[in-house]
Order: C-alpha cells, then structure tokens, then sequence
C-alpha cells in the first residue's frame, strides 16, 4: 500500500513556503525551452498556470472543451475573490484568512496548504489589478471590499456581480498574449479521453477534437489538470453544462487518488427548481445575504397559503417572521457558512414551512435592505444578480422577497495532491477545484477564485520546477513512435466504439437525470447509512443499464454532442458510487457532509477521533471496491474546535 | 407564482451539416413547452424528441446558461439571442412566446464566423483579435501593490462596463456590414481608461484593428445595431473612444 506523504516542508507554519521557495530547484533557462508542459482546462486554475509557465520559458500546450478559453465555468462567480489585505483595517491578517478557511472546512483540509494560500491571496490582487481587471472602487480612487460568510471582516474584492467574469478574462488576457507570443498551443474543442503513463510517468495525454473526432496524441514532460468540480454528478448544478469529472475519473483510473469525493457543497441561495425539463439551477451570489434577510412564516397556515397563491410575503407582518438564521446564529445571522445556510433552509421546508408552490424555497428579503439604504443603494450593489432573477422567475425582488433554495454548487473532494500539487501519479498535478487541497468539508465564498488563481499564478509555476529540475534531459517523445502513445489511442478508440454499438433506446440525458435524481434524493443535504448504501445499489444498476441501453446518434468520427455526453455520464456513473462509498465511510458530519446519525441538537456533530484524516480513494477496476488510503489531518497551529457561529467568542 | 402554460409552437430550424454544405430550414412541432422552460431547455426538448424518432439532434453552442460564458448564439425570429432585451439566449424563456407561434432559428450569419454545423459557428476570430493586443503586457510576480495607483471611481466603473463584453458575436453578427468594432472598442476602452492599460493603448488599438481588418469583419457606419443587440449594454461610445485611440496612434506615426 502506497503511503499519502503531504510533502509539507518543515519549520514553523509562516516559513514553509518561504523555505519551499529558496530550497526548491530551479530550471535554466535555456533548459526550459525544452520542456513541454500540458495543461488540460483552461479555467482561473489552468488558465493562469498555462500563461505563467510560458511567461517563465516553458512551451505549454493548453486544452479546453469550449470554444475558446473565455468560456471556462470560473467565468460564472459571481461574489468575489477574498484576500488577508486588510484595507478596510478591520482586523484581518494573513492567519486570520488561513485560520477562517480552516475552520469555515470544519478541520478537514491541510493547515500548511491553506496557510499558502491565505499568504498568497494579496499577490492575486495586485496581479489582477495589474492586468487591468476593473475592481470596485471608493471615491477616494482605492479598492472596495464586502464581507462573506464565514468571516467577521470585510476581504471580498469584487467587480459588481461578475468577479469570477473579470479574473477569468484578466487570466485569459494573460494566456492570449502567450499565445499570440507563440509560447502556448492552445487546443480549444478539444477533450482529454486518457492520460498517457511511460515508466510510471505522466508524460502526455490522448484527446479528442470535438469537431473532427479525431483521436490524437500529446506529449509532455508533465500534465496539469485543471479542469473543475464534478457537481454535474446531480445532474442538477449551477454547473455549465460541460462541466464534467472526466478528467478526474481518466486520472483515478490510471492510480491518481481521488481525495474526499463526499465533499460536496450546496449552495445555500440558488433559484429554486420549476420543472422536469430543467437543464440547470442558477445560483444567486452569496453576497447577497449582506443586505438580504432570509426568513420563512411563523405559521405553518402562512406558509401554506403562500404555497397555493393566497397569500404573498407583503401580506405577512414582520412578528409573524422567523428570521431562523439571525435567531439560531445571532453572531453571524445571515452569513453564516453556506453548509449551515443550507441545511437550516431544508430543515425549515421539510418541516412544513417552505414558501413556493412545491414547498422547497424560502425567502430571501431586501425590503429592509432598500428602507435602510434606499432603491439606488441596492441596485448599485445587487442591480445585475436582480435582474438576471427577474429575468429567470418573472418576479421583481425590488417589490417581493426572492425565493431561494440550495443546489450543488462545488465540490471539495477532488484529485488527492500533496504540498506541491502533485497527485499520486508522478508528473501530474491537479490545481483549482479538480484537486482536493484547501476547503475541507467545506468552502467559504469568494474562496475559489483565490484558490485557483493561487494555484495557477502562485504555486505550480513554483512546484512544477522542482519536479522539472531533474526532466529537461528527456527528449521530446514522437507519439507516432512510440508504443505507448498507441497502445492509449487504441484503447480511446475502442472504448468509443462501444459506446458507439451499444444502440439502445434511451438518450444519454435520460440516464444522466436519472443519476442525479438517486444522488440527490440520497447523496444530497442529509444522509444516512441506508441511503447511502441505496444509493451504491441503484447507481450500479443504471451503470449496467447505461451500458446495455444507451442511444447514441451519428458517428465517431464527427461533431457528435450526444457522444461527447455519454463519455461524461459514463463516468458520472463511477463517480457517483465512488461519492457515494465515500459518505457512507465517513460516519461523522463535518460541513456540506451531513449523515443524520450523527448530530447534536440539530448541528452537525464531528467525529474527529475516527475521522481526522483525508479520505483518498484508489481505483482497483471496474466494479471493484476501490481502497481507502488515509492521510492523517495533524494541526499543530491552531486549536481544533467546534465551529461555532452563535456567540461571536 | 407565475402561471405555467403549455405552449405548442412550431419551428424552423436551420440545419446544415458542415461548412461547406447548402444549408436548409427544417420544420418541427414541440407540444406544451411550459413558459417556465427558458429557450435552451425548450431545444433540449426538442433534441430529446429528436434523438427518439432517430433523427440527429440540433447542433447549438451552449454552457453556462446563466448568460455569462457567451457561449451561446442564436438569431430568434431574426434578433441576435431573441425577443427580449439585454440578456443572451440561454436566459431566455418561453413565457416570451405564445401558443401555436412560429419560431425561426439561425445561427449568428457573419462573414467573420463560418458555421460548424447547424446553429453552431467558429468564433475563433474573436480569440485571435484578443491575442493581437487585448491585454496589459505584464507578467506574473513582480507588480506594486493592488492600492499602488488609485483609480476614480467613475473611470473604474465606465472600464467594467466595457469589461461585462461576453465575446458571444452578437455585434458582428447583428451589424449589416459584419463589424467587430463594439467587441474591439470593448476591450481597447477598458484598458484605456486604466493607467495599468494606457503604456500600450496606442500599439493595442492598432494591433487589433488591423487584426480585425485581417480576419474578414467589415467596418463600422455607426448604425448603433450592435449596441441594441449587446446582451451586456456595452454602449457604442466606447467605439468613439477605440476611434479616438485609433487616431492619436495614427498620429503619432
């Protein structure tokens, strides 16, 4: 059994990095132009790692389902990007950033990992304001900050409602000039079907052009994975439809151990569902609950009348309001983490006070917000996200309470990596949201911005040498000469000519829903070991049924979307069991992982006598149970404690 | 909560197999389309009846569908992501429409975006436009501090909405003379207006024109038709300013 070594460098927690960085190796220059470096995604994560590694003399060659590299789903965020800056003079500081995120995972990530991160967050600022990103800003010409749930500062950077627009284009920017330069060769409608392993190395990766499906070949003397979360597994997501876990499965599947799969966020403010034709959920940024009042009626007649159209929210006078979170949470109120956020909005719902037609929504209140502040104020800090729900539900929350409710959002489990980003397999690495490292059961908002960008501009371009120091001396591999390469194309080919025969009667979309329908109604906000162990039957089930009876129209060997499709659910369908295996496991609650047999009063209860460690799952074929490897969590730094959001001490 | 009414609709669909292929509209008929159902779910619908009769789905870009990725096009009864203002086509919903209507299909028609396949075209043109000099030549490490430079707010403000451009073709597409100017005036003014952009503004705005120029995109009249159509508002005085950058460039020379 392979031991989980974290690589976490030695000294005291604010030096490791810096004596990571002056101990590390380097690569010559002149070395460095022959070195080949695949990034798959081209997100924050991979899109500011593709760009800072042919700015240090790498050739890098960047890949992307989409059309262009603009597109990548972190283009969605909404809120913000969180940095220990301190400009507001609120008290913040680098360890107040690292301690908040530790805790806001309810003590499950890395202590070493995330005191990285929050040390690097202020240089993301400062590169993305030299890229020309336009953040908020004050009269006095300095940048703006709001607060975020889970902290009692005010770090969030942000431009309007379209952060994660802005810090995408500004690494976009970035990656286009290096392509323009000649030092990136992007690959756009291009997707990763395999890695490539000689001697025990990543060295390069199999794709297929989505427009052509043309099965090609890649060299590298490394791969980088930054190719994003696997919410889609519930089908319903605030996802972009291409999201997928493919990348994450090929890599699982060839030894990358897939860390903590059943850490999985749901986002608590997201546009509820409205039918069974719906393709997506749309999500409300979180920064909306600075000004927004979340409640549900007192009364339970209340609440029924508002579910047949009796009633509105204006008909319900303020006494007759539980204002749940301020009440249950009185220091942090309405920004309480988004697992608490959520779990108390299905808690209300399922006890019978959930406000829309189907039960399962709550209120999301800016009346007060627009008393206190006036119209002008609000739609200057909300105006966007209001129109975009307007536009969505018909309804115009300037006059009524929006209506919200949770939906998968992001994942934390993801590729298991150590200190450098590495995973198991040598010579790749996994950065952004496809690798496990930094939020524990749970993420804070405006976190995954930072996260990725940390990866992609701060940390690889610094770990990725060192695993280089030693490479430049292998020359370049012809992929039409060498075995490998073709064994691994032949298997690609093969493998999508089965799932080109099966020619059954049901569309790929058909069992997609259906997965998603046995993840969330079992792999969701609550679990128990009877769903779970539900779950792991039913999904296998539909795996066997996929294979037997799935209808793929067309051909390979052309623009084919249903084909694309089926490869991602294929996938899915592992995904899902291993999420699934991975929960049921995990015997304790901790953040978005919630078992029922285990709480406290209704608060999530933790086990961390069992369950200090890092689940990492290694593959042992197909319909075999995977074997879990454990990388124990020691915090040396800080006290772990039960969150506690009530009483501000 | 809003009524949920099942639309019957027609549709003429554009299909095309390739680039090259004639192109033809087909006709298919979709029953009880809720007007809850945005315009993407309502085509899912559509593919899915598609795909069960045999036949070979509609090709259409798309992703995010929360109007962001700009990836998604579509002419809808002749406007660029359909008949409703300031959003793109995935943000789009069916209670736009009424029972038993006939809704037309196409996908952007420019000269600077060649069809794919169907409803889905090649905008890689914008991509090139971007690596000609849509950005601030600085690298990773090594920048002042974020608070280095203040900023007025109002030019902070006016260079992000420049910035909200999506890159979705909706411009270029809709502009009778295939301009990509708004697109370019976008991203030339939102780092015109920063001092971070200004050291290269004259070299950037003559770098992407003549890209522009290159890739095929016709030139601007000022008919203001893209600015009407930009999912984002992006105002067409930022071409004044790109006009503007242009010149001094020129001048300079």
């Amino acid at each position: 059994m392979a031991t989980l070594d974290s690589k976490i460098p030695e000294g005291d927690l604010k030096d490791k990095w810096t004596n990571y960085k002056e101990h590390q190796h380097l690569v010559n220059p002149a070395n460095k132009r022959k070195i080949d470096i695949i990034v798959v995604g081209t997100g924050l994560a991979g899109g500011a790692a593709a760009a800072s590694l042919a700015e240090m003399g790498f050739k890098v060659k960047a890949f992307c389902y989409q059309d262009s590299p603009r597109r990548a789903h972190s283009i969605a965020a909404q809120g913000g990007i969180n940095a220990a800056k301190n400009y507001p003079n609120d008290g913040d500081s680098v360890y107040r950033l690292f301690y908040d995120t530790i805790k806001g995972g309810d003590y499950r990530a890395r202590e070493a990992n995330v005191y990285r991160l929050a040390e690097v967050s202020n240089s993301i600022i400062d590169q993305c304001v030299a890229q020309g990103v336009p953040f908020a800003r004050e009269y006095g010409g300095l940048l703006a900050n709001r607060s975020f749930g889970g902290a009692l500062v005010s770090r969030t950077f942000y431009a309007r409602g379209q952060t994660g627009q802005q810090l995408l284009l500004g690494a976009y920017s970035a990656l286009s000039r290096q392509i323009g330069l000649g030092n990136v060769e992007m690959h756009s409608r291009t997707e990763m079907m395999d890695l490539v392993m000689i001697d025990g190395r990543c060295r390069g990766i199999v794709t297929r052009d989505l427009l052509t499906g043309e099965i090609k070949s890649h060299f590298a003397h490394c791969v980088i994975l930054a190719t994003g979360g696997y919410g889609n597994v519930y089908f319903l997501s605030t996802n972009a439809m291409g999201s997928n876990g493919s990348a994450a499965m090929k890599a699982y599947r060839k030894g990358a151990y897939f860390a903590n799969p059943c850490m999985v966020q749901i986002h608590p403010t997201c546009i509820p569902q409205h039918g069974d034709y719906q393709s997506k959920l749309t999500l409300m940024s979180e920064s909306l609950r600075n000004d927004g009042r979340i409640w549900v009626p007192k009364k339970k007649e209340d609440a029924e009348k508002l579910r047949k159209g009796l009633i509105t929210a204006n008909d319900i006078p303020d006494e007759d309001r539980d204002f749940y979170l301020e009440n249950r949470y009185p220091a942090f109120g309405n920004l309480v983490p988004r697992d608490v956020a959520s779990r108390n909005a299905k808690e209300r719902c399922d006890a019978g006070y959930g406000v829309n037609s189907t039960g399962n929504a709550v209120f999301l209140d800016f009346s007060y917000a627009i008393k206190r502040l006036g119209k002008d104020v609000v739609e200057q800090r909300y105006g966007n996200l209001f129109q975009m729900y307007q536009k969505i539900t018909d309804q115009d929350p300037y006059e009524v309470p929006m209506m919200i409710y949770p939906a998968i959002h992001y994942t934390m489990g993801g590729i298991w990596v150590d200190y450098e980003l590495s995973t198991t397999i040598p010579g790749l690495f996994a950065a952004g949201e496809a690798n496990f490292s930094d939020h524990g059961a749970n993420r804070l908002g405006a976190s995954a911005l930072m996260q990725g960008l940390a990866d992609g501009y701060f940390v690889l371009p610094y770990t990725v040498q060192e695993y280089l120091a030693d490479q430049f001396n292998v020359k370049r591999i012809n992929p039409a000469e060498n075995e490998a390469f073709q064994k691994a194309e032949k298997e690609v080919k093969e493998y999508i000519n089965k799932l080109m025969s099966i020619n059954g009667k049901n569309s790929v979309d058909h069992y997609h829903k259906e997965l998603g329908k046995i993840m969330w109604n079992n792999v969701g906000m609550a679990r128990t070991k009877e769903s779970l162990e539900t779950a792991i039957k039913e999904i296998k089930a539909l795996r066997e049924e996929f294979w037997k009876n799935v209808r793929i129209p067309g051909k390979a060997d052309e623009l084919n979307v249903e084909l694309e499709k089926a490869n991602r659910v294929a996938d899915f369908l592992e995904l899902g069991e291993l999420i699934a295996r991975d929960a049921l496991h995990r015997n304790e609650s901790c953040g978005g992982h919630f078992r029922e047999e285990s709480q406290e009063e209704g608060e999530a209860k933790r086990d961390d006598e069992n369950f200090m460690y890092v689940g990492a799952w290694e593959y042992k074929g197909y319909n075999q149970e995977p074997e879990l490897h454990k990388e124990p969590l020691n915090y040396q730094f800080i006290k772990v404690q039960k969150r506690n959001y009530k009483t501000g001490k | 909560m809003a009524e949920h009414t099942g639309l019957n609709l027609t549709l003429r669909v554009w299909r095309q197999e390739n680039r090259h292929a004639q192109g033809r509209f087909e006709t298919y008929e979709v029953k009880n389309i809720s007007t809850e159902a945005s315009f993407l779910e309502m085509m899912d619908i559509l593919n899915e009846q598609l795909i069960n009769e045999g036949k070979q789905p509609v090709a259409f870009d798309h992703d995010c569908r929360e109007g962001i990725c700009g990836m998604c096009s579509l002419f809808i009864n002749g406007r660029a992501h359909g008949p409703d203002d300031d959003i793109t086509t995935c943000q789009l919903h069916m209670r736009k429409f009424h029972d038993g209507q006939t809704i037309t299909i196409e996908p952007w028609r420019s000269g600077g975006f060649p069809i794919i396949r169907d409803l889905m075209v090649d905008r890689s043109a914008y991509d090139k436009i971007m690596q000609a000099g849509g950005f601030v030549s600085v690298s990773t490490g090594g920048v002042p501090d974020a608070n280095a430079i203040p900023i007025p707010k109002a030019d902070a403000d006016e260079a992000m909405d420049a910035a909200a451009c999506i890159g979705c073709g909706a411009c270029a597409a809709t502009c009778k003379n295939g301009s990509a100017m708004l697109f370019v005036s976008a991203k030339v003014s939102q780092l015109a207006l920063l001092p971070q952009g200004r050291a290269e503004a004259a070299k950037r705005a003559k770098a992407m024109v003549a890209k522009m120029d290159e890739l095929g995109f016709g030139n601007c009249t000022n008919t203001g038709a893209c600015e009407l159509e930009c999912p984002k508002s992006v105002s067409i005085a930022h071409i004044a300013r790109l006009n503007r950058e242009f010149l001094k460039a020129n001048i300079k020379d």
